[in-house]
């Protein structure tokens, strides 16, 4: 509750002002987000060193556009979900996401503060409606951002339903075996990070 | 007469005009053939044509493959388009800002026969390098892939900091990205990684993109600045002991995923490229293959006329 007080007070001023904005700023009824802009200084100065070749493109120039910050806060949370090999979700409206940061789990709703948390293997759940889908995240990264847009960057994910039992109690029990008979520091922590592993994995699918 | 244009059929005289000269000389009066006038050797024009026979089976052969292998990386490199966004988003894109050490990462091929795209990336490094020469300014390349080395070798070759080649002897993924990444970012001082890349769009448009990751310095300093990153004070950092660490690892995260991409998609635009560059000189060989048949037919019917108009006149003054 207290995460989202600054946001409410900034709310509540915003609401007063609102009319007043969209008489003055807004002469056109689109509602669409501002387009990137391009680095003019940048391409000055390349237009400087190199006039023949054409300035290179920038990462924003393939950005897909983000939403403004809306005065009122959204029912939903917007969500993008990806991983090296996949977008997992993108852009998905859904009520409420639950990310296992390393400060412990974090409920993240609409109108949730602009935050940076990095992530510990974990469960990801995702809520939308009734339905509660659940992902086994290895590590990575969330910013939830001032316009209730959630980026979930993560190295690795499974659902938590394709997890085998058997083989993360193999794996766990494997790993302590492996603990025991360690010798070396490296082989120590090899062990060690197995076992956080495949505990966290364990306790995903029994909670 | 008719042994000497048996012997010009034949084109002995190109292919190896040293040892017949002697007869050559005893049965070809000099003046009534002078070389190459009335006939190019068939011989030649035959062997030509099918060498570029056999050029343009080889072009079609690897368009095939580029083909095939563009359709598998392709979806690859479309699904790790959402990777480096969220870092967009939040960090911004910042071409401009100012550093003192510059690290140029240029990714490349390591095969060539793929049209423009190394030189490309080569040539956009150069420039960005002279953007950034300034007293106590340093830049240093980081060079991925065999092609760009041997051009930025020539005229660069002190500030070549890191090389790495043979990427794609297996499938790319991740986790070697990864460790790739961390090599890197162990083994060059920087203050901010300018990434330069071929970005896939069709298979014959590619763009020249560069991407910049600040380090956690740096972007700490343009944060309180206010400048392009004004927007990161805003934001709660959850977890680690310091906001620099956090900054870290970040940043890092960002190199790795960022890069990630990159070697996709310059992968994806190396196959685009090849498979154009092997349409198109499957093309051109189809073009010689007819001029030279063309021509090949003309000579041998010119040859053939010549000799009957020989027999005919000669029969003529038999019976005259």
């Amino acid at each position: 509750m207290l995460r989202q007080a600054s946001r409410l007070l900034t709310r509540s001023i915003a609401t007063t002002q609102q009319p007043i904005r969209v008489m003055g700023a807004r002469p056109m009824s689109t509602n669409l987000p501002a387009t990137p802009v391009e680095d003019s200084a940048f391409l000055e100065s390349w237009k400087k060193v190199a006039p023949n070749i054409d300035p290179p493109k920038t990462p924003s120039a393939f950005m897909k556009p983000r939403p403004p910050t809306p005065s009122t806060i959204p029912s939903k949370i917007t969500v993008n979900f990806v991983l090296p090999y996949a977008s997992e979700l993108t852009s998905k409206e859904v009520d409420m996401v639950i990310i296992p940061a390393t400060t412990g789990q974090m409920g993240v709703l609409p109108g949730h503060v602009p935050t940076i948390a990095e992530l510990k293997p974990g469960v990801l759940s995702v809520h939308e409606g009734n339905d509660v889908k659940k992902y086994f995240l290895t590590s990575g990264f969330v910013f939830v951002h001032a316009n209730s847009v959630a980026d979930i960057v993560v190295v690795e994910a499974v659902p938590v339903d394709h997890i085998d039992q058997n083989l993360v109690q193999k794996g766990l029990a494997d790993f302590t075996q492996k603990l025991s008979s360690a010798t070396t520091e490296l082989e120590k922590a090899e062990a060690q990070i197995g076992i956080d592993v495949h505990s966290a994995l364990n306790s995903a699918l029994v909670g | 007469m008719a042994m000497a244009a048996a012997f010009r059929r034949e084109g002995r005289r190109f292919v190896s005009p040293q040892p017949i000269t002697a007869v050559r000389s005893s049965l070809i009066p000099e003046d009534h053939a002078p070389l190459g006038v009335r006939s190019i050797s068939t011989q030649v024009v035959r062997n030509r044509m099918k060498s570029v026979k056999n050029i343009q089976k080889i072009t079609k052969a690897m368009k095939m493959v580029a083909a095939s292998k563009l359709r598998l990386i392709q979806t690859r490199a479309e699904n790790s388009r959402g990777l480096w966004q969220p870092f967009t988003a939040l960090l911004g894109d910042a071409p401009s800002v100012d550093v003192k050490k510059n690290v140029i990462v240029t990714v490349s091929s390591d095969k060539g026969l793929c049209g423009g795209i190394n030189s490309t990336a080569v040539k956009i490094s150069r420039a960005f390098n002279k953007l950034t020469l300034g007293p106590e300014k340093e830049t240093k390349y980081v060079i991925l892939g065999e092609k760009a080395k041997a051009q930025l070798i020539r005229d660069s070759k002190k500030k070549i900091a890191i090389c790495m080649t043979e990427l794609q002897r297996n499938p790319l993924n991740y986790t070697q990205v990864s460790v790739l990444a961390d090599d890197i970012l162990k083994n060059v001082e920087y203050d901010a990684l300018r990434i330069v890349f071929n970005k896939f769009e069709s298979v014959v448009s590619f763009l020249p993109t560069m991407a910049t990751v600040l380090s956690p310095e740096v972007v700490e300093r343009e944060a309180e600045s206010g400048g392009r990153l004004g927007d990161l004070d805003s934001y709660e950092i959850e977890g680690g002991e310091t906001k620099g660490e956090i900054l870290q690892n970040l940043a890092e995260f960002q190199f790795s995923c960022v890069l990630f991409n990159a070697v996709m998609e310059s992968a994806c635009s190396e196959q685009g490229a090849r498979m154009s560059a092997m349409d198109s000189s499957s093309r051109n060989a189809g073009d010689m293959l007819d001029r030279l048949t063309l021509t090949y037919n003309r000579t041998r019917q010119a040859s053939i006329t010549t000799e009957l108009t020989e027999i005919i006149s000669g029969a003529a003054a038999l019976e005259g």
